[in-house]
């Protein structure tokens, strides 16, 4: 009865895929081939239960089809002189993905009254499966249509053109699955391994496309034929949907996980900026580790002392399935962020906070010692501390160095930096000198030129020494502007005081180095 | 510069004298000119230079004529060698032409004197500030602030001075001439602010500076291409910063003595002919280098004219054979090496244009390739072969029939060398200048022999107990420009002899009668008549009283150094009268004489007295001794008996201590006697056996 009911109904389906398809396609000899092989597999669908399949067949074979010209180009590659076909056409790819959208719209259609229907209707299982199946198919061709348009974009290649039932037999392949769901999921390990296909003794012919794709050998052929008897099929929606995520979640090629073995997680931003993470349900007090949550909760009561209560919870709900998990990086654009086409994921939630800061926020914390670097994180800060000031090899320029061998690189590289000495090597102090605060710049340059002279501060003394002779080189705004700050760090008593007129303006130096530079 | 010392330790007392004088022509004004006003300067200074040859104190004579005089002196003097560094500012203000400083004599001299010293005089082109201590980063600062015209500047033994100075003294720009030896705490900081600024640097000492590595020198040898001459002795140096060196365009003396970081593979890393501008190479005392190295540099310097591998390595033939690469070679030292058999032959074959070769020391040398030798190496002058006992008759006989033009032959302590051979030198090298015989078989006849050596002018013949009165006046009678004569411990010798060299040698500069225990004051009578006499050494003469050294004091008026060690008879007297003529004295040994405090405190009024040894005085007390260490200002060096130590108190030693001067305390046991030269000499060669 069963089997009647889908011959017939395949028939009829056949009938129609057919038409359109000849209607289409200028290869008739091709399109019965097609047209048969789609009978083979779309036997068992029920014809009635179909509402969408009207208004399915009537936009997608006119979007689908091309303007004439290119129509009947295509058409004579395929037959004539295929070895033409190395330029791949916008338009043609415009319409393709216009079908696309809508195919998806229809398929997403079928699948939600599927869903309808499974509602009121609890019984119908063979009907059910036929709906699977077909939701299969359709999401079979919507791949290979995908695959075709964007495989045009790479260098085309003739090649012979696959054979006409390419999709259908791949389909037969995923035939088996359950679900149209583990199409996704059965589809990517046969990319991966597409080589061990073909041991079921018909070479596959997506299998076949497939090789070509990843051998960067397109056809443009299959733009035109493959879509064909797909859009020319009824179609089920909802997997669509959750394959295009799928498929972006796996796209991040971290570390060394292979792609979609993990999952990706995305916090928002305001999370990953949230000083505290954990918060008690009693009181609403805030925590930034569990295990303070916990201690915390101790006071709420005697049933939080329990050692159940008290013990680390992650443990035994993570052992089940251990998903490895990976992040993302809510910033779009970013490496980080999965949308990215190289993306790659963040290990930890520590790592998302630490690389969302560091990237895509303001530095606020600022060196108290040295007042330029500045931080986001609090910890580069301590890093930072740590070291600063130990850049004790100093050059007159003002540029400071951890190594001396860095600093005597630099000194032979520039003409005229000498190796300055820190201030504790220079015993002389400068009490001599009297600066002037508060007069003008120019006046200032000329206090710095006269008075540094008879000072013994090896620093400010190069830098004299520079300016008589290269100003151009020394000052240079950006030589300029970190000499002070850098000097500050080695600043002794006897030395502060002919600090002094540059401290209070900091720009004002870098300007009258300019005005050196230029004179 | 003898000339600037003898007119400069009198400047204190000529300074009074000018003062006390000066009013009295003002009030008798003289309405003609002297007529020195109407000569131009520059005659007038060619005169000046006539008479100062003539005589070292003939300039200050002349200052003291008259003023025009005295301005036409200061005019005239460019070297100021002041004695104390009080003394500077006044001396720098009275000579403001001078463009040299040298301030040796000087041991300390504090910031602020140097300071206001070189702000009077901005003439200055050089400074020697090499033995002088107590400045710092500030004077140095002063010095390049306020001369900048300076471009030779020695500050070698700042043993305290590092980097702070040597950014000061990068401040010279114009410095061509820098020395910066013995700076141990300079590291490669201060390095590199002279080399970036004083990039005119022709010369350059970085000896002993132990603290500059090769980012220092790779820096200088990048930003001082003018270099012509670089010491870098004693420098932890390594192949590292090596390559960079030997690639200066002008370089044409690098001397490495000690360095140890140089080895066969800093050596080996240079390019085939990659220095082609030096000529000289001392690599003296490096010890990590084998002769595979040497061989392995030579390719490197093909221009060398002068190679030293004193106590370096092995000599082998295959290393001598490298030196064909120096076609060029002239000077050859391998002072203290071990000669591998036919290495000494092979010098012979490829070193043909040596002209100075030394072997001192050296073991392994055999009459046989000595001899082979020599006797290619026609173009000798100077032949050491000093302590090379294995040597014979044979070899002397090679030596002087084949290098007849030899200026200059050591051989001190050949004591195989019989005397009959030692005749030989005398016959064939008649050109000889400089010989030494320093403890061999040398007689009478060798003497007679040398007597055609007409330009000797330095000959040592000390230990050669043969010789006698007879032989040296042959030498006295024919050798009349000799300077030097050593007759140590000859104990043959008595006055007759003496006189002759006195009477026939008027050039006599330096006599050393030490222990030739017969000479008495006739003796020192006749060498006062050698008015060049600057160093004399009768240590151990016990016949020599107050007498003769007063006829000394009183004819030689350059007597600098003067060593008169157990010359039990000489007393106050003698003291008395070098205070009153040897101005010029820096340097005297006292020890075991019969001088009192009296003598001692007289001696302080030479005002540049440097050097004194008062060890075992029978006459003087712990206060005399302090009175005349306080006294005398320019003291730098002072050896006394331990005992004293503890005698004088510690804060008057601190200040003659902060005054510059250094004391060194002796503890050796109280020897009066003498023994004969025979006994003595027998006595150190069983030492030396042993």
């Amino acid at each position: 009865m069963e089997g009647r009911m889908t011959s017939l109904e395949a028939t009829m389906k056949a009938s129609s895929t057919m038409a359109s398809s000849m209607a289409r396609n200028a290869d008739p000899d091709q399109q019965t081939l097609r047209s048969n092989s789609v009978e083979q597999f779309y036997f068992p669908r029920p014809g009635q239960s179909l509402p969408g399949i009207p208004p399915f067949f009537g936009p997608p074979s006119s979007s689908l089809y091309l303007p004439n010209d290119n129509e009947a180009k295509f058409g004579n590659q395929f037959e004539s002189n295929p070895s033409q076909n190395t330029d791949w056409d916008p338009q043609a790819i415009v319409s393709n993905l216009t079908f696309l959208e809508q195919k998806i719209k229809q398929v997403k259609d079928i699948v939600q009254s599927m869903n309808n229907r499974e509602n009121q209707v609890a019984g119908g299982s063979s009907e059910l499966a036929a709906k699977q199946q077909l939701i299969t198919a359709d999401l079979t061709s919507i791949i290979i249509q995908l695959i075709s348009t964007a495989g045009s974009l790479l260098p085309s290649m003739k090649n012979p053109l696959l054979s006409s039932n390419p999709a259908v037999r791949q389909l037969g392949n995923t035939l088996g699955s359950p679900m149209g769901f583990g199409m996704n999921a059965n589809q990517r390990p046969s990319v991966d391994s597409k080589t061990d296909i073909p041991d079921t003794g018909k070479t596959s012919d997506y299998d076949e496309l497939m090789n070509s794709l990843n051998t960067a050998q397109d056809e443009r052929d299959e733009l035109i034929k493959c879509p064909n008897p797909c859009g020319g099929e009824g179609s089920e929606p909802t997997p669509m949907e959750d394959h295009d995520v799928k498929e972006s979640d796996d796209g991040g090629e971290g570390e060394n996980l292979p792609p979609g073995s993990y999952v990706v997680l995305q916090l928002e931003k305001e999370e990953i900026l949230a000083p505290h993470t954990h918060f008690c349900l009693i009181c609403g007090k805030g925590f930034k580790r569990d295990a303070n949550l916990r201690m915390h909760m101790r006071g709420h009561g005697d049933e939080y002392k329990t050692p159940a209560a008290l013990a680390k919870p992650t443990k035994d709900s993570g052992a089940d399935h251990a998903p490895v998990t990976r992040y993302s990086c809510p910033f779009v654009g970013c490496k980080r962020n999965k949308e990215h086409k190289k993306f790659q994921p963040l290990k930890t939630i520590l790592c998302v906070k630490n690389h969302y800061k560091r990237s895509h926020c303001d530095k606020s914390y600022t060196c108290s010692r040295c007042n330029t670097k500045k931080f986001s994180v609090i910890a580069d800060l301590k890093t930072h501390e740590k070291h600063c000031g130990r850049d004790k090899w100093l050059c007159s320029c003002g540029t400071t160095f951890s190594r001396k061998d860095k600093l005597f690189g630099h000194v032979a590289l520039f003409q005229g930096h000498t190796p300055a000495l820190p201030m504790e090597d220079v015993k002389v102090s400068e009490a001599s000198e009297q600066p002037h605060d508060s007069e003008p710049m120019n006046e200032m340059a000329r206090s710095m030129v006269y008075s540094f002279p008879s000072s013994s501060s090896d620093g400010i003394s190069n830098l004299d020494m520079k300016m008589a002779d290269d100003v151009r080189g020394y000052f240079s705004p950006l030589s300029f502007d970190p000499c002070f700050g850098a000097l500050d760090d080695f600043t002794r008593p006897g030395f502060d005081i002919s600090e002094n007129p540059f401290s209070f303006l900091p720009s004002g130096s870098c300007s009258y180095g300019q005005q050196n530079g230029d004179s | 510069m003898a000339a600037a010392a003898a007119q400069q330790h009198r400047h204190p007392k000529r300074r009074r004298l000018f003062l006390s004088l000066s009013p009295s022509p003002s009030p008798t004004p003289t309405p003609v000119a002297p007529p020195l006003d109407t000569l131009a300067d520059e005659l007038l200074f060619l005169v000046l230079d006539r008479v100062a040859q003539a005589d070292p104190r003939a300039l200050k004579s002349f200052a003291l004529a008259s003023r025009a005089c005295h301005a036409a002196e200061s005019r005239h003097r460019r070297v100021v060698r002041p004695l104390r560094p009080d003394l500077l500012p006044a001396a720098l203000a009275r000579y403001p032409c001078a463009t040299r400083l040298d301030l040796s004599l000087c041991a300390r001299v504090p910031d602020a004197a140097l300071a206001s010293a070189v702000s009077s005089c901005s003439a200055l082109r050089a400074v020697d500030l090499s033995r002088s201590r107590g400045f710092g980063a500030a004077g140095v600062a002063a010095l390049a602030a306020l001369c900048p015209g300076l471009a030779d500047l020695d500050l070698s033994n700042g043993v305290d001075l590092g980097d702070a100075a040597a950014a000061e003294v990068g401040r010279a720009r114009g410095l061509r001439r820098l020395s910066l030896a013995r700076w141990k705490p300079l590291t490669d900081m201060g390095l590199g602010c002279v080399a970036v600024v004083c990039t005119e640097l022709r010369e350059l000492s970085l000896k002993w500076c132990l603290g500059v590595s090769d980012l220092g020198i790779q820096l200088l040898a990048l930003k001082c291409r003018k270099l012509t001459s670089l010491n870098l002795s004693y420098t932890m140096i390594t192949k590292d910063s090596f390559p960079a060196i030997m690639k200066l365009p002008n370089l044409q003396e690098l001397t490495l003595v000690g360095c140890i970081g140089i080895d066969d593979v800093a050596l080996d890393s240079l390019d085939k002919e990659c220095s082609k501008s030096l000529q000289v190479l001392d690599m003296s005392l490096c010890q990590n280098i084998t002769d595979v190295g040497v061989s392995s540099i030579v390719k490197s310097v093909p221009n060398l004219l002068e190679l030293d591998l004193s106590y370096c390595c092995p000599v082998t033939p295959s290393m001598v054979r490298s030196f064909q690469k120096i076609p060029k070679l002239q000077t050859l030292k391998l002072e203290g090496c071990k000669f591998m058999a036919y290495a000494l032959k092979a010098i012979g074959i490829s070193c043909v244009s040596l002209r100075e070769l030394s072997l001192s020391k050296c073991s392994g040398v055999m009459d046989t390739e000595l001899s082979l030798a020599v006797s290619r190496l026609k173009n000798l002058l100077k032949l050491d072969i000093t302590c090379c006992r294995n040597i014979t008759d044979v070899s002397l006989a090679a030596i002087t029939s084949s290098c007849t033009s030899l200026i200059s032959l050591r051989m001190e302590s050949c004591s195989r060398v019989s005397s009959g051979a030692l005749q030989l030198i005398g016959k064939h090298c008649s050109h000889l200048e400089e010989l030494d015989l320093t403890d061999s078989d040398l007689d009478d006849e060798g003497l007679k022999a040398l007597a055609r050596c007409s330009k000797l002018s330095s000959l040592k013949i000390g230990i050669c107990l043969k010789i006698s009165d007879e032989g040296l006046t042959h030498i006295g009678r024919s050798c009349p420009k000799l300077c030097d004569i050593d007759l140590y411990r000859c104990g043959g010798l008595s006055n007759d002899g003496i006189i002759q060299i006195a009477q026939g040698c008027p050039m006599l500069e330096c006599i050393n009668l030490s222990y030739c225990t017969e000479i008495t004051d006739r003796s020192l009578i006749s060498l006062s008549k050698c008015a060049k006499l600057n160093t004399l050494e009768i240590r151990g003469c016990p016949m020599i009283t107050s007498t003769g050294l007063s006829e000394i004091a009183m004819g030689c008026r350059l007597l600098s150094k003067l060593d008169i060690k157990k010359c039990f008879e000489i007393n106050d007297v003698g003291m008395l009268y070098l205070s009153q003529f040897s101005h010029s004295l820096r340097q005297i040994n006292l020890s075991y004489c019969s001088v009192t405090d009296i003598g001692l405190l007289s001696l302080s009024s030479i005002s540049g007295l440097q050097n004194m040894t008062i060890v075992h005085l029978a006459g003087i007390t712990p206060n005399g001794l302090m009175a005349t260490l306080m006294v005398c200002g320019c003291l730098t060096k002072v050896k006394v008996h331990e005992a004293f130590k503890s005698k004088m108190p510690a804060h008057m030693i601190k200040n003659v201590e902060a005054r510059g001067c250094v004391f060194q305390w002796i503890d050796k046991p109280f020897k009066v006697e003498v023994e004969p030269c025979d006994v003595w000499k027998q006595q150190s060669q069983d030492v030396l056996v042993r």
